[in-house]
């Protein structure tokens, strides 16, 4: 057994980190706008899925990867616009409307896999890209400068969410949806248009979360290919204080963790893998407990926005 | 507005809290959402170059076509029915109960380790004390997000969806170490199941040469009995009161966290009778994969009889029977049984948007009872 304390392990697990919290990101940061805006959508790992199917189909297809990230975005629109029908339009439940919304997701990948591919296949994902100058930095450049273009478009979301959320007119319309529908409407912000495209703009980055897993992260699809991996985004967007700095933190914890795990099973730790398997669900859940500053959160979280009703 | 009843004069009332036009609408709304799910699926078999008829033929065919496949609906019926009966308590109380994959789970694990570890009892203490164990075990597991959300407003969604994680891995664990079959290990194939159940903890089969087990008396009998606690019993009613409008339960001195908490775990409970009428009742062991989807499936069949206990019977009858459609349809013409689930996550979403038609309904019979006219 090697020791899990060289810095060659410890590089390692550093770089796998970074890597895998390309897909939480994407998910959480739309989320994270869908919520400001005053919609909880719980469907993003069924629209993961969708998207995660749709860039492999297409990748595969075509052998073109930048159709398959086309193809992820545009199956996460029609996702999200589902969703805002259900949940803005029809005023539903958005707790259910979000698990039938997964439900719907689960179900159509596996029917489309099923039907189109078939068995397990991969495809050559996106290649790593060495950053010059950055990426030659020791030790450094290795566990963040030398991933693909997926991984680095991740990491930039968080400053271009922090710019629109704090710097832009729309990013105060979103809030103001989320936070007092009622008065944004008085003002004249149309709270139902707000939050179809915060829903919407956040079901495309689910579906972009999921060409990240299918066509960067492991280059394949299988029916639930993400294994929650939505439900921890929600989470995420809780635990990160609805900030776009607050949910770069979540991820990277959660990342870790999931890189720590699956080093120690690569290195035959002497710990049962179901055990490494259960620990990023027990720190969501402890994440979510110990996640007292609800300051941020939008008072009309979770509320439809009826006219002239309130 | 919709919140003026206390001018409603009572003949009205009742007029309109008895009233077949009323049941008929509710009635109604959840087999127009089937309908608009099933005619979606079918244009998406049609994209997928699949003959629609040919599938739906053999889904209905699969799903009434022997006396066998009826039986097995309600044996699938049956777990349905369980979870769905938690589900209608902790939806009652706003309370949003995904966990039942998990408390499914725990409960079929308490069921076996109770039945065998056991074994020397006779049945008639064995099966009772077994299905009450497994329902302490849902219990706790739906416990935890349970207390979670009362004491620290932790969403139930999220922390049931991680509970359910949770209990998967923790009966691989199980199924590979403690649990697993001795008889496995000594003939080296190793098999992720447990050792058969000693047989005086086997449910009855209800009918010869078919998995039909009592079992299924059982959860009818439950429905009835959640029936009565919800609607006819003070901590019921407080449950509903919850639900309806947390902040006129505070203010009628409900305990408001204490009941969500306890929907959630009555919800577990019931999940985990599930878990054991499976494991004794279906397979005489516990197997991976034992949970078929029923916590998610349950879900569907509650919402799809409206959250009522008795609406949750054929509900969770005609969702069992559509299981075993799929099954079938997937072996007859190769449509791949992942159909009903994206057909069953479409009736999630269109019965729930079809809330706000159903509360304008509302609304409008009620205002126009409040006048004492007529309702057309």
């Amino acid at each position: 057994m090697e020791n899990i304390f060289s810095i060659a392990v410890i590089v390692g697990i550093l770089t796998s980190a970074i890597r895998l919290a390309a897909p939480y990101l994407f998910a959480s940061i739309g989320e994270s706008f869908a919520q400001l805006s005053g919609v909880v959508n719980l469907g993003v790992d069924g629209i993961m899925l969708v998207g995660a199917y749709a860039a492999f189909f297409v990748a595969l297809n075509t052998g073109n990867l930048w159709l398959g990230v086309l193809a992820a975005l545009i199956v996460g629109l029609l996702m999200g616009l589902l969703m805002s029908v259900i949940s803005v339009t029809l005023k539903a439940e958005q707790g259910i409307s979000g698990i039938g919304l997964y439900m719907f997701g689960l179900g159509l990948s596996s029917l489309l896999f099923k039907v189109t591919i078939g068995t397990v296949k991969t495809v050559n994902g996106f290649r790593p890209i060495k950053i010059p100058l950055l990426g030659d930095i020791p030790i450094l450049g290795e566990i963040l400068f030398q991933h693909n273009v997926l991984v680095y478009l991740a990491f930039l979301l968080v400053p271009a969410a922090w710019w629109v959320l704090e710097k832009t007119t729309w990013g105060l319309r979103i809030k103001a949806a989320g936070q007092n529908p009622a008065a944004a409407d008085s003002l004249g912000v149309n709270v139902d248009r707000v939050r179809y495209v915060s829903v919407c703009l956040g079901a495309m980055l689910a579906g972009l979360a999921g060409a990240s897993l299918s066509i960067s992260l492991v280059n394949l699809f299988q029916e639930n290919l993400t294994a929650g991996a939505g439900f921890i985004a929600v989470a995420l967007v809780y635990f990160g204080g609805w900030r776009p700095v607050g949910i770069l933190g979540g991820a990277l914890l959660f990342s870790t963790v999931n890189a720590f795990q699956l080093w120690m099973q690569v290195l035959g730790v002497n710990i049962p893998s179901d055990v490494a398997v259960m620990l990023p669900y027990l720190l969501t859940i402890a994440a979510l407990a110990v996640t007292m500053n609800r300051a941020h959160q939008p008072a009309g979280l979770n509320l439809p926005f009826e006219r002239g009703e309130s | 507005m919709p919140t003026e009843t206390a001018v409603v004069p009572a003949r009205s009332l009742r007029r309109f809290m008895f009233d077949w036009k009323d049941i008929l609408f509710r009635a109604a709304l959840p087999v127009l959402a089937m309908l608009a799910a099933l005619l979606i699926g079918a244009v998406m078999l049609l994209l997928l170059k699949v003959n629609p008829f040919t599938a739906y033929a053999a889904l209905i065919n699969g799903a009434l076509g022997s006396t066998y496949s009826i039986t097995q609906s309600l044996v699938k019926a049956t777990p349905l029915l369980l979870v769905g009966l938690g589900i209608c308590i902790a939806f009652r109380a706003s309370v949003l109960n995904i966990g039942g994959e998990g408390q499914i789970i725990v409960g079929a694990l308490m069921a076996t380790w109770f039945s065998l570890q056991f074994r020397a009892w006779p049945g008639w203490l064995l099966v009772p004390a077994t299905v009450t164990m497994s329902f302490v075990a849902g219990a706790a597991w739906g416990f935890v997000p349970g207390i979670l959300k009362a004491r620290l407003s932790v969403n139930e969604i999220l922390s049931t969806i991680m509970m359910n994680a949770i209990a998967l891995q923790l009966m691989n664990l199980l199924l590979r170490g403690p649990l697993m079959d001795p008889g496995g290990i000594t003939a080296g194939t190793f098999l992720a199941q447990s050792e058969r159940l000693p047989e005086q903890v086997w449910l009855p089969r209800l009918v010869p040469q078919t998995m039909l087990h009592a079992g299924a008396i059982i959860a009818v009998v439950l429905a009835v009995a959640v029936y009565i606690f919800l609607w006819r019993t003070t901590i019921g009613y407080r449950i509903r009161a919850v639900g309806l409008n947390p902040h006129a339960a505070r203010y009628a001195g409900i305990n408001v966290p204490f009941y969500q908490a306890l929907s959630l775990t009555l919800a577990g409970g019931f999940a985990g009778l599930a878990g054991a009428v499976e494991v004794i009742g279906v397979h005489h062991r516990l197997l991976e994969g034992i949970t078929s989807g029923y916590g998610f499936t349950g879900i569907v069949a509650a919402l799809f009889g409206g959250l009522h206990p008795l609406g949750a019977i054929p509900a969770s009858y005609l969702f069992g029977s559509l299981l075993v459609g799929a099954d079938k349809m997937q072996r007859a013409v190769q449509v791949p049984s992942a159909l009903v689930d994206t057909i069953m996550g479409l009736v999630v979403l269109f019965v729930v948007g079809s809330a706000l038609l159903s509360r304008r309904w509302a609304a409008r019979r009620l205002a126009a009872a409040a006048k004492g006219q007529e309702v057309k």
